[in-house]
């Protein structure tokens, strides 16, 4: 027998509804993303998969899905092995000089995006990198480094650094105790790392905004400069796309975590 | 020495370790050690923390860089070998197995850097996991194991690979004292069978005595007194080793010496010890508690004990086939005696009479040490 409790019933009103505030935003674009019309206004008018046609047709939408594809791939090995190996030298370093290596690498998380974008572009117009993969892939991978170090850092701290000691009275050289026992050991940090990575560069939009160039336009540069130019639902249909494929990423990623966590 | 046969013999080392020196800033850890392990012995480096032992054992597995000096393994030096080259077997007391890799995978882990074959490989860890009784725990991994079990197959990790040196960082440290006793005998077995030289450090007097051929006593970054159990136990040559091995007491008082003895005062009786005063400073008579007989009052010197204190009884214990008394002497010192149970025990605050053989009384050079491990 449960008594009318006041408190508790108004405990779990407000958390339904911050629940409701914090996704709404998010499935919004949902019902949009098959609107009659060409308009972005809600509720939607009709029903239609047109934008959803659109996008996979025009190589303007597709293309830049494709790049930013491609440049968060690159980002996320380039990050991760920059990012790891720092988190490694400052976990050795243990003197104060790795803290201070760690608070630089972290910059970029605490700088505002607008201050770093700035700079980039200076730099890049006098490098010639404005518009081009080389100019993405370091722009994307200087921003995404800090949560490589942080995710790889994190798992370092409960490695326990003493097995190394112990391959080495095994008979295995440095090189082969990081192969063998350290990497295999730390592979969730790096995996998760280079998650992160790849995502920082997918949805990067500040930077990416200074340094884009008619021919090499990632997709968030796209939606943002369509939202610009015209009320396209087109840009619902990759919210919607978007949201489905993160949706999956992380509930497989939740599935397999606990399946794993069971063994 | 030891009673290791003369084909295991063969297949020990011999370290040379030829006054090393560690030193971590202003910090000296170890100081101008000097030491020789013969083949096949079994060797223990015992003392409290901070003394010494580990980081000497490793300088041996090449875990640290020498400050000073050099350590040789069958005359080759290894001094500035890096450690996975030196091929010598480690046991730690953490374990430090691999969590990701089965305890079959773990034991082959040392053949694998070795590039043995898989054939090979297979007999070989199946034949040290058997040595250690773990035989059919091979497709475990190491979070199912008990801790017991863990370090049996560090200890098989270890010696697979026939190290003609194993090493062993207080292995029983971390497991409770039964499984501890049992696992001792198994290393004592072990040792036998494999004839290498094992090194053993440990800051348990009991373990060191019950395991090791000889006995190296650390303290302050240097060696004490190398010796066998009994050596050390029966002949201290300093009062920090005579404290650190077994049970005694120490009397202190003003010297004298007496023909080819030295007589203390201590609390108004004198008291002969045999020998000569050891340095130009102050003098203790360390006695072992078996040494040491309670007597009622007035009975004088028996069978030789010419050494008589009185004192009042403290503290008795009763341990089956002995009592054990705690004796607080005049000057406030105490005496602890074993006796066999004969007749009534002494009461609490009784006065007594402790006598002992001036022979059985070792004399040595104050320096300070306070008992207690």
């Amino acid at each position: 027998m449960t008594r009318f409790r006041p408190g508790r019933l108004l405990l779990q009103l407000s958390c339904l509804l911050i629940a409701i505030w914090l996704v709404a935003p998010t499935l919004v674009v949902i019902p949009m993303s098959f609107a009659d019309r060409k308009s972005l206004a809600f509720p939607p008018q009709g029903f239609s998969t047109q934008w959803y046609a659109n996008f996979f047709a025009n190589p303007q939408w597709f293309g830049s899905l494709v790049v930013s594809l491609k440049i968060a791939a690159m980002v996320a090995v380039v990050a991760t092995i920059i990012g790891t190996m720092a988190a490694i030298g400052i976990e050795r370093l243990k003197t104060r000089a790795g803290g201070i290596i760690r608070v630089l690498l972290l910059t970029p998380m605490i700088v505002p995006g607008v201050v770093l974008a700035v700079g980039i572009y200076a730099v890049y117009l006098d490098t010639r990198l404005v518009g081009t993969w080389t100019g993405y892939v370091l722009a994307h991978t200087l921003l995404a480094i800090p949560f490589v170090v942080i995710a790889v850092g994190a798992n370092l701290a409960v490695f326990d650094a003493r097995l190394e000691t112990a391959a080495a009275s095994l008979g295995a050289s440095r090189l082969t105790t990081f192969f063998t026992v350290t990497l295999p050991l730390i592979l969730p940090g790096i995996l998760s790392g280079a998650l992160f990575a790849f995502v920082t560069s997918f949805d990067e939009v500040i930077v990416s905004l200074f340094i884009t160039s008619p021919q090499l336009k990632t997709l968030p540069v796209q939606i943002f400069s369509s939202m610009t130019r015209d009320a396209d639902p087109t840009v619902a249909a990759v919210g919607s796309l978007i949201f489905l494929a993160t949706t999956l990423i992380i509930g497989l990623g939740l599935i397999f975590g606990l399946r794993r966590r069971g063994a | 020495m030891n009673a290791v046969s003369n084909e295991a013999a063969s297949k020990g080392a011999a370290i040379d370790i030829d006054g090393i020196s560690k030193f971590y800033g202003s910090f000296t850890a170890l100081e101008k050690v000097s030491l020789r392990v013969e083949p096949g012995e079994f060797m223990s480096f015992l003392g409290p923390s901070g003394s010494g032992k580990t980081t000497t054992l490793n300088l041996i597995a090449g875990f640290t860089d020498l400050s000073g000096g050099d350590i040789r393994l069958d005359a080759r030096s290894i001094g500035h070998v890096p450690a996975h080259k030196r091929n010598i077997g480690v046991v730690f007391q953490h374990y430090a197995l691999f969590p990701h890799m089965s305890v079959a995978q773990n034991v082959a882990y040392p053949l694998k850097q070795r590039r043995v074959g898989k054939a090979e490989r297979t007999r070989a860890v199946e034949e040290a996991l058997r040595k250690v009784q773990l035989d059919s725990f091979a497709h475990r991994y190491p979070s199912e194991l008990s801790g017991g079990q863990q370090q049996r197959v560090a200890l098989a990790r270890a010696m697979v690979f026939n190290p003609s040196l194993l090493l062993m960082d207080e292995p029983l440290g971390a497991l409770d004292k039964k499984l501890r006793e049992v696992l001792q005998l198994e290393i004592k077995r072990i040792h036998r069978e494999l004839g290498s030289t094992f090194v053993y450090v440990t800051h348990d007097q009991e373990e060191a005595l019950v395991l090791s051929d000889r006995i190296a006593v650390f303290n302050k970054g240097r060696i004490e007194q190398v010796g066998t159990g009994q050596a050390l136990y029966t002949a201290p040559q300093t009062l920090f080793v005579g404290q650190f091995i077994g049970e005694s007491s120490v009397l202190r008082g003003p010297h004298r010496s007496a023909g080819g003895e030295t007589v203390l005062t201590v609390a108004g009786t004198t008291l002969a010890a045999p020998g000569a005063a050891r340095g130009e400073g102050a003098q203790v008579i360390l006695l072992r508690p078996e040494a040491v007989m309670v007597q009622a009052p007035g009975t004088g010197p028996q069978e030789g004990r010419s050494n008589i204190l009185s004192g009042v009884v403290r503290e008795m214990l009763y341990l089956g086939s002995a009592m054990k008394y705690e004796v607080t002497l005049a000057d406030g010192s105490h005496v602890t005696a074993r006796t066999p149970t004969q007749g009534a025990p002494f009461a609490l605050g009784a006065t007594v009479e402790l006598a002992w053989r001036p022979q059985e009384s070792v004399l040595l050079a104050d320096d300070g040490s306070t008992a207690g491990h």
